[in-house]
């Protein structure tokens, strides 16, 4: 089986969240970066268990500037066969969208695997885009993914409930929790990554259509009011009459 | 034109796509236009939508969108956007909404904001609209240049209103492509409302010891009509089903109240949950980081508070009638 893996980069989960430039940017001073939870612990690893099953590659593909090579080299420490980068700033889903399927055209990969959203921007929305882009059916928030042949039997999350459904490869793929199980790089595996291919590509002309502008942190939450813990009718009280949310 | 899907289920309009009807018409009034609602599959009562803000429902009634592939939707809906004459067209920020948005930004070569929580402006002829991001960290506002422009609209952030009378319904007939994906079966956990509609929520952290302390919870969201979430160390180690994981990487909430018990605040847990209107933490430490993020705060052993809570809340509701 032919895999391909995309993979984005966010800032760690507890990274101070702060903007530059009259909040027209991201202050990315002092904050260290991961690779996409979802990508890297869900998609990255069913792809993985796939290709150890039925033989074939896993490849990964990030559109991001040079300093993404140490999250693409986690990548092939966790057992990626080769990754390609696409050398670029991204600023929107469809420009990313359209550089994964331009290079995914004509590789003719059986599955291509995303997290189903970054947990930067939240679009959810790259799996979708590329999948039209490559005219390929798309299932998204997939929590499990078992394969009969070039038969697929999924099992996605819709909003309070289970999906199954059927899809033969070709296809795109999101995937949520319980699709895989995190899996820590060994020595052995960050060694080899060192000499597994890392191509890097020249990104193809795509417009973003829309970009943001501005950023704002929520409003502080003032002093927290403590209410006695024997009186609980004070606590309902309050939350009736003050915040009016029963 | 602003088109809104509406998504039904078993029957009845999804309480999301009552809210993207409501914001589709809201956005029509800024630009200035028109509020259609686009309905998909078998359905009845359509006219209903007008009491959310629709002139105007279409409905493409062909059996086979009872089968939801993306692909197939994202076709039947740019055909009726174009037919239309569709300059926005909005979706709710659900399962079927995420999937099948980018698939009509790129057939419409559309600019999209997903999870969009705010009424677009229009400033200088500058379309802009607000979302989350950083996982409720922080809030971008995007400015789509591109004539076509697609919307999904985050759950929870607009109340619906209904004010209108029925609108008028159009069938339309549009080609529609064969599915590749099936659907087998669909299951829904029954009896309460699902977490990214839920107004209420009763959430629950390791201080709960066990699966088996997991009654207290449920009694106290059941008097409430609330619904359950959980932290994530509770949901990896099994306690509780991955569904109700919250927080970073788990699903993103943002109801009216959150009730957080036994739940130490971690940053990741914050990011899912710190947009919710009134957050309440019962939590024994004076010094767990929830209070920073809290509303209301109840030091004590929840335990003992927590049933508390449950008679006060049952004493409030035959109160109320
Ligand atoms: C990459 C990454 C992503 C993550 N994503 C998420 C996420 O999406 N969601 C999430 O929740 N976590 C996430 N986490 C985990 C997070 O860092 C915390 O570990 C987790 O939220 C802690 O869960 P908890 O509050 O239930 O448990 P604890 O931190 O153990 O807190 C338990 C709390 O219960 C209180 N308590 C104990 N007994 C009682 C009692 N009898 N009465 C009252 N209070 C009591 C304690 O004082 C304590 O504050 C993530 C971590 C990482 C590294």
């Amino acid at each position: 089986m032919k895999l391909l893996v995309c993979v984005s980069k966010t800032p760690e989960t507890t990274a101070r969240i702060a903007f530059t430039n009259d909040n027209t940017a991201f202050d990315s001073s002092g904050v260290q970066y991961i690779m996409n939870p979802y990508d890297e612990w869900y998609a990255l690893v069913r792809a993985l268990e796939l290709k150890e099953a039925n033989g074939g590659t896993v490849t990964i593909i990030n559109v991001g500037p040079a300093a993404n090579d140490t999250i693409i080299r986690k990548g092939l420490a966790i057992g990626a066969d080769e990754a390609i980068r696409v050398d670029a700033e991204p600023q929107s889903a469809l420009y990313v969208a359209r550089q994964i399927a331009e290079y995914a055209r004509g590789e003719d990969f059986d599955i291509v695997f995303l997290g189903k959203e970054s947990i930067d921007y939240n679009g959810a929305e790259v799996g979708a885009m590329v999948a039209e882009l490559l005219e390929l059916p798309f299932v998204s928030h997939a929590t499990k993914l078992e394969m009969d042949g070039n038969k697929a039997m999924i099992v996605a999350d819709i909003d309070g409930g289970d999906a199954r459904l059927e899809v033969d490869t070709p296809f795109v793929i999101s995937a949520a929790k319980g699709l895989a199980e995190q899996r820590i790089p060994n020595m052995r595996g960050i060694m080899m990554a060192k000499r597994k291919p890392l191509k890097v590509v020249e990104p193809a002309a795509a417009e973003d259509l829309a970009v943001s502008v501005r950023f704002q942190l929520p409003p502080e939450k003032g002093d927290v009011k403590l209410v006695d813990p024997e009186n609980m009718d004070e606590l309902v009280r309050l939350l009736h009459e003050e915040a009016k949310v029963i | 034109m602003v088109l809104v899907l509406a998504e039904t289920q078993k029957g009845k309009f999804k309480k999301a796509s009552l809210e993207a009807v409501t914001y589709g018409n809201k956005t029509a009034q800024v630009l200035g236009t028109d509020c259609a609602a686009l309905v998909l599959g078998p359905a009845s009562g359509l006219e209903e939508l007008g009491k959310y803000g629709a002139s105007k429902v279409y409905h493409v009634p062909d059996a086979g969108l009872d089968n939801f592939d993306s692909q197939v939707y994202a076709a039947v809906i740019s055909q009726v956007a174009e037919k239309t004459g569709a300059t926005v067209i909005v979706f709710s920020h659900s399962a079927l909404g995420k999937s099948t948005a980018g698939r009509v930004a790129v057939r419409m070569n559309a600019g999209s904001v997903s999870g969009a929580n705010t009424v677009p402006t229009l400033e200088g002829g500058a379309f802009k609209v607000t979302k989350g991001v950083f996982s409720g960290k922080a809030f971008a506002e995007y400015e789509i240049k591109s004539d076509i422009k697609v919307l999904s609209l985050m759950g929870n952030s607009i109340p619906v209103e209904s004010s209108g009378g029925p609108a008028p319904v159009e069938e339309l007939s549009v080609e529609v492509p064969a599915a590749r994906v099936t659907v087998k079966s669909l299951e829904r956990v029954e009896g309460t409302t699902p977490l990214p509609e839920a107004e209420l929520v009763v959430s629950a952290g390791r201080g709960m010891k066990g699966p088996e302390n997991w009654g207290i919870i449920e009694e106290l969201a059941e008097v409430m009509g609330a619904t359950t979430a959980c932290s994530r160390p509770v949901a990896d180690t099994g306690w509780r089903p991955h569904h109700e994981h919250v927080g970073q990487t788990g699903i993103a909430i943002r109801p009216n109240l959150y009730l957080a018990i036994g739940i130490s605040g971690a940053i990741q847990h914050l990011a899912g949950v710190n947009n919710s209107k009134t957050i309440v933490v019962i939590n024994k430490d004076p010094e767990a980081p929830f209070f920073k993020a809290a509303d209301y705060g109840v030091v004590g052993d929840l335990f003992e508070v927590v049933p508390r809570l449950t008679e006060a809340m049952k004493k409030f509701k035959a109160e109320q009638g």
